[in-house]
């Protein structure tokens, strides 16, 4: 590839787009996914490794790159390019913006069932992050909308997979493959969702607990009711109240009346605007973690993570927290508890973004099984470990 | 390549590590297992083994890999792409006395249970408790769990639920290689490669599957049916698009047309309205007072769009009744045709009015005839295409015409199989589907699974890709091929 095809899209690159500390040599910005295949082949030829960033002048989750010669910087590629809105289906570039994509299908009273949690998250870094907001207990996540992507392998070849129909099986689930990937696989330039129509009337119902094992018992109720809740959330911050929030959605008449309902199961409740948002800042100095259990054990794996100085939010009805703590001394010494306890209820505690000097201490993903069939998955697609090498489990 | 020789050596092993009775090896036992739910594609399989165990699957799997054998998975054998269709040098690991239900936990939500278990049981296993399995294959009294996880099978109630892919929380895999492993957990989100998510729908091609754990859904308070017959399918794709256009999901949403109304009348007599042509079936489910407002909203656009005649389920019973009719079309299509073909293609909803056109022009021209019967709300078509194999030619007619209903689907964007799978039947038209690069690409996961290919060989995909050669394009032979190590066919 003659460097004059390539000059347009690439510059040096500098401090702000440094990925997790690792400023890049270069930086290219394509505009297409023909972009993208010429840069990657070019990438490829050269040997460069390379990192994909969405949106995220910040993205510090995930190890940082053992190595970086080229950031690919997807925000020119912002793009609704299909809403049928009839089949409730979208696609759009990967570098879209979430918050923009939500805004093109307002209008037509329809919505992709994701919460912003990060705010200018872009469906190529939902996709690669695979972050969750409190409408996973209605909706699922981005794993369970995403219906076709379009991925650009290391060598620059251009593959898709799935489809626009909501319905298919035909061959096997890449889109799925690339959800939580951290941008080790490929790099998706463009995804096809499954929309859902705005509900008529929402509402959020919060009541206070003492903490969250003191709540643990009118989380279940919920739960376990016929109210169909949207969310089931958790607030938890140490020496405070916890705060339980259920969010219905639905008709007027119907949320008004389920609205009773679950006064019945909680008692008095508030309407409190729940943040759609990860506990904690974005400020390069907390440590975020997520937190993955089985139902019945949320409850105390959130106290246990509150017990242990961290500020808990998170879908306690499907058993998804988030926790982040400024303190990193705390930080450090706390995550290998928290791994025995979620291992225990079948799940993981990952550490997703930190300072320094918690990652100098810590493995930020901690074991994960198939680790084995994992690396064989990572050599297949990325035979030479280019893309965003070392930042994923265990070495990936 | 495999010599029956290697098959026998896989049976020497066995013997050894299996009890007698689980090793199938006369002709006629072994003609059991020559098909699954489509006929007109048999193979007697070397050898079959009843797997009483997930250690007789390892075990077995094991012999195959050290011997290079294929091996192919069945669950119940009711797939309708050959899935489960043998392979003439391979071994066949039947998973149907695999049936136990290990663990129903409602206040997890999920039950773990062993692959050869029937979707139905484990609903009624967990109905006590106030929950069921989400995935309804109109097959779930037989079909087994094994079966719906390696097809992703849908149902009925997908279009507000979602899929099996959406209610597996974890496996356990052996793999091709021999090895147990375990993808997903009980806790949502495990972090590295979603490997259970190419693994759900794989079709049998990445693994046996020992051990399912599924999400457990709350079985709503309150369900409404409504049968509403329409004098055409595109007044009924016009009270759909209105039903959907108001931000209703329905937990489904079914359609039939005049012709599989017919054949339900003649073999069910499910007594649905007189000349309608068409009916929708569609049900509501969850909070009662919700049901019941967008229950009234639904049974008026059904009026508006021209429905003569609508019956509401006043309980179980007359439930049960209104799908009777919907939930044996296919086999009830026998009484009105002395062969047909059951096709599976997916379209973009809004097409449905122009496709179904298309569609009976298509068959017009071939002088065939071709019945309707559709999970209406997402698309997924199941035309069944009628024809007399006695009369000469109709069989090859039938056959193109169901290939060409494919091309049709494809045309509006479409996929070729909304839930059958691929298999045998349709992985020639993979092609027409996917780019060469696609379906390179989505071989790299079979290579990290089975680089020997030996996982159910032969199905999804037309042409497989060598593993260890370097993606991209290749001119010439194969360097195995040229070296006489290997041929393609
Ligand atoms: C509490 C908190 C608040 C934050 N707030 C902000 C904020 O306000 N603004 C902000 O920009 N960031 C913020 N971040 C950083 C955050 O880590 C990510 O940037 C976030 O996921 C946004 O998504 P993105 O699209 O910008 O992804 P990026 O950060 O660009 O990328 C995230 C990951 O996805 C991969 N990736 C991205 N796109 C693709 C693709 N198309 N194909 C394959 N892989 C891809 C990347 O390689 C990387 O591994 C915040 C982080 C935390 C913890
Ligand atoms: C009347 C009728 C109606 C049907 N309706 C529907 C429907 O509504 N929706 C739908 O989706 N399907 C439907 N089907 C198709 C079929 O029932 C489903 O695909 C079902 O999931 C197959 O399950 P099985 O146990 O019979 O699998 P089999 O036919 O035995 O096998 C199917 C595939 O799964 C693989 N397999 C089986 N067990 C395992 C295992 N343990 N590990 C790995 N791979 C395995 C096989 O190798 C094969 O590729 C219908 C079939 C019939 C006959």
């Amino acid at each position: 590839m003659p460097a004059s095809v390539l000059r347009p899209l690439v510059r040096p690159g500098t401090d702000t787009d440094a990925v997790a500390g690792v400023v890049p040599r270069l930086v290219a910005e394509p505009a297409s996914t023909d972009d993208v295949s010429r840069v990657m082949k070019d990438a490829a030829a050269q040997g460069h490794s390379v990192v994909v960033r969405g949106n995220g002048s910040k993205s510090t989750w995930g190890v940082p790159p053992s190595s970086l010669d080229l950031l690919v910087d997807l925000s020119r590629m912002n793009r609704v390019l299909e809403h049928e809105a009839g089949d409730l289906i979208v696609s759009a570039q990967a570098g879209t913006p979430l918050a923009d994509l939500q805004e093109a299908l307002a209008p037509a009273g329809q919505r992709l069932g994701v919460d912003d949690v990060v705010p200018r998250t872009t469906i190529g870094g939902l996709i690669a992050t695979n972050v969750s907001g409190p409408r996973r207990v209605a909706l699922g996540t981005v794993r369970d909308l995403v219906i076709g992507v379009t991925v650009v392998r290391a060598d620059g070849v251009v593959a898709k997979a799935g489809g626009k129909v909501v319905k298919n099986v035909a061959g096997y689930d890449l889109s799925k493959l690339m959800v939580g990937s951290f941008g080790t696989l490929g790099v998706v330039t463009e995804a096809t969702f499954r929309l859902h129509p705005v509900p008529e009337a929402s509402t959020w119902l919060t009541v206070e607990a003492e903490s969250p094992s003191a709540a643990s018992d009118l989380i279940a109720s919920v739960v376990h009711s016929q109210v169909v809740p949207a969310a089931v959330e958790v607030d938890a911050v140490p020496g405070a109240p916890t705060r339980l929030s259920v969010l219905l959605e639905g008709t007027e008449r119907g949320v008004a009346q389920r609205s009773e309902r679950v006064r019945d199961l909680l008692g008095t409740t508030t309407t409190y605007d729940v943040p759609l948002a990860l506990p904690g800042h974005a400020d390069g100095a907390r440590t975020l973690l997520k937190l993955t259990t089985q139902i019945s054990s949320a409850p105390e794996i959130a106290q246990a993570a509150v017990d242990l100085g961290f500020h808990v939010r998170g879908s306690v009805g499907v058993g998804v927290l988030y926790a982040s703590t400024g303190e990193a001394a705390r930080a450090s010494a706390a995550v290998g508890t928290l791994r025995t306890l979620t291992g225990r209820s079948g799940g993981a505690a990952v550490v997703l973004d930190a300072p320094t000097d918690v990652r100098d201490v810590v493995d930020m993903w901690g074991p994960v099984q198939g680790l084995d069939l994992m690396r064989r998955v990572k050599h297949e697609f990325d035979p030479d470990n280019r893309l965003a090498p070392g930042r994923f489990v265990g070495g990936i | 390549m495999v010599d029956s020789g290697s098959v026998t050596r896989v049976l020497q092993r066995l013997r050894s590590q299996l009890p007698e009775a689980a090793l199938v090896t006369d002709r006629t036992r072994l003609r059991t297992y020559e098909c699954d739910g489509l006929l007109h594609y048999r193979v007697v399989p070397a050898l079959v083994v009843l797997a009483r165990s997930a250690d007789d699957v390892r075990t077995t799997v094991a012999a195959c890999a050290a011997e290079g054998v294929p091996f192919v998975a069945r669950g119940s054998g009711t797939g309708l792409s050959g899935g489960a269709l043998p392979h003439a040098d391979g071994v066949l690991i039947v998973t149907s006395q695999l049936r136990q239900i290990h663990e129903v936990a409602p206040h997890d939500q999920r039950a773990v249970v062993d692959p050869g278990v029937i979707n139905l049981q484990v609903s009624q296993a967990a109905r006590p408790h106030g929950y069921y399995f989400a995935p309804d294959p109109s097959s779930q009294q037989i079909c087994s769990v094994g079966g719906n996880v390696a097809e992703n099978s849908g149902g009925a109630h997908c279009l507000k639920y979602g899929f099996t892919s959406n209610h597996v929380l974890s496996v356990d895999l052996v793999t091709p290689q021999g090895d147990s492993v375990t993808l997903g957990t009980r806790a949502p989100d495990a972090p590295g490669y979603d490997l259970l998510g190419a693994v759900v729908g794989s079709e049998g091609t990445l693994g046996v599957a020992t051990s399912v754990t599924v999400r457990l859904v709350r079985s709503p308070e309150s369900v409404q049916t409504l049968l509403a017959g329409f004098r055409t399918t595109d007044d009924a794709g016009s009270a759909v698009s209105a039903v959907i256009g108001a931000g209703i999901v329905p937990a489904a949403i079914e359609m039939m047309d005049a012709l599989a109304i017919e054949a339900a009348e003649a073999a069910v007599a499910c007594n649905y309205p007189d000349e309608a042509g068409a009916v929708l079936v569609v049900e509501l489910d969850g909070p009662a007072e919700e049901v019941e407002h967008e229950f009234a909203a639904v049974e008026r656009m059904c009026r508006e769009a021209g429905a003569f005649e609508q019956r509401v389920a006043a309980d179980d019973d007359e439930r049960a009744a209104i799908w009777r009719g919907r939930k044996s079309a296919f086999a009830a299509v026998g009484r009105i045709s002395p062969d047909y073909i059951v096709q599976d293609g997916v379209i973009p909803r809004t097409a449905l009015p122009e496709v179904l056109r298309e569609m009976t022009r298509l068959a017009d021209e071939r002088g065939l005839r071709v019945a309707n019967v559709f999970h209406a709300g997402d698309g997924n078509l199941h035309p069944l295409v009628l024809f007399d194999e006695s009369a000469p030619g109709q069989g090859e007619r039938a056959e193109e015409l169901s290939g060409a209903i494919l091309d049709l689907c494809l045309a509006h964007g479409g996929s070729i199989t909304g839930e059958h799978g691929v298999g045998a039947d349709k992985a020639k038209h993979m092609p027409k589907m996917f780019s060469d690069d696609d379906l390179d690409t989505m071989q790299l996961v079979r290579c990290a699974f089975d680089p020997d290919g030996i996982a159910n060989p032969g199905k999804i995909y037309p042409t497989p890709r060598l593993c260890g050669e370097r993606p991209g394009k290749h001119t010439g032979p194969h360097p195995v091929q040229a070296a006489g190590l290997g041929e393609v066919f």
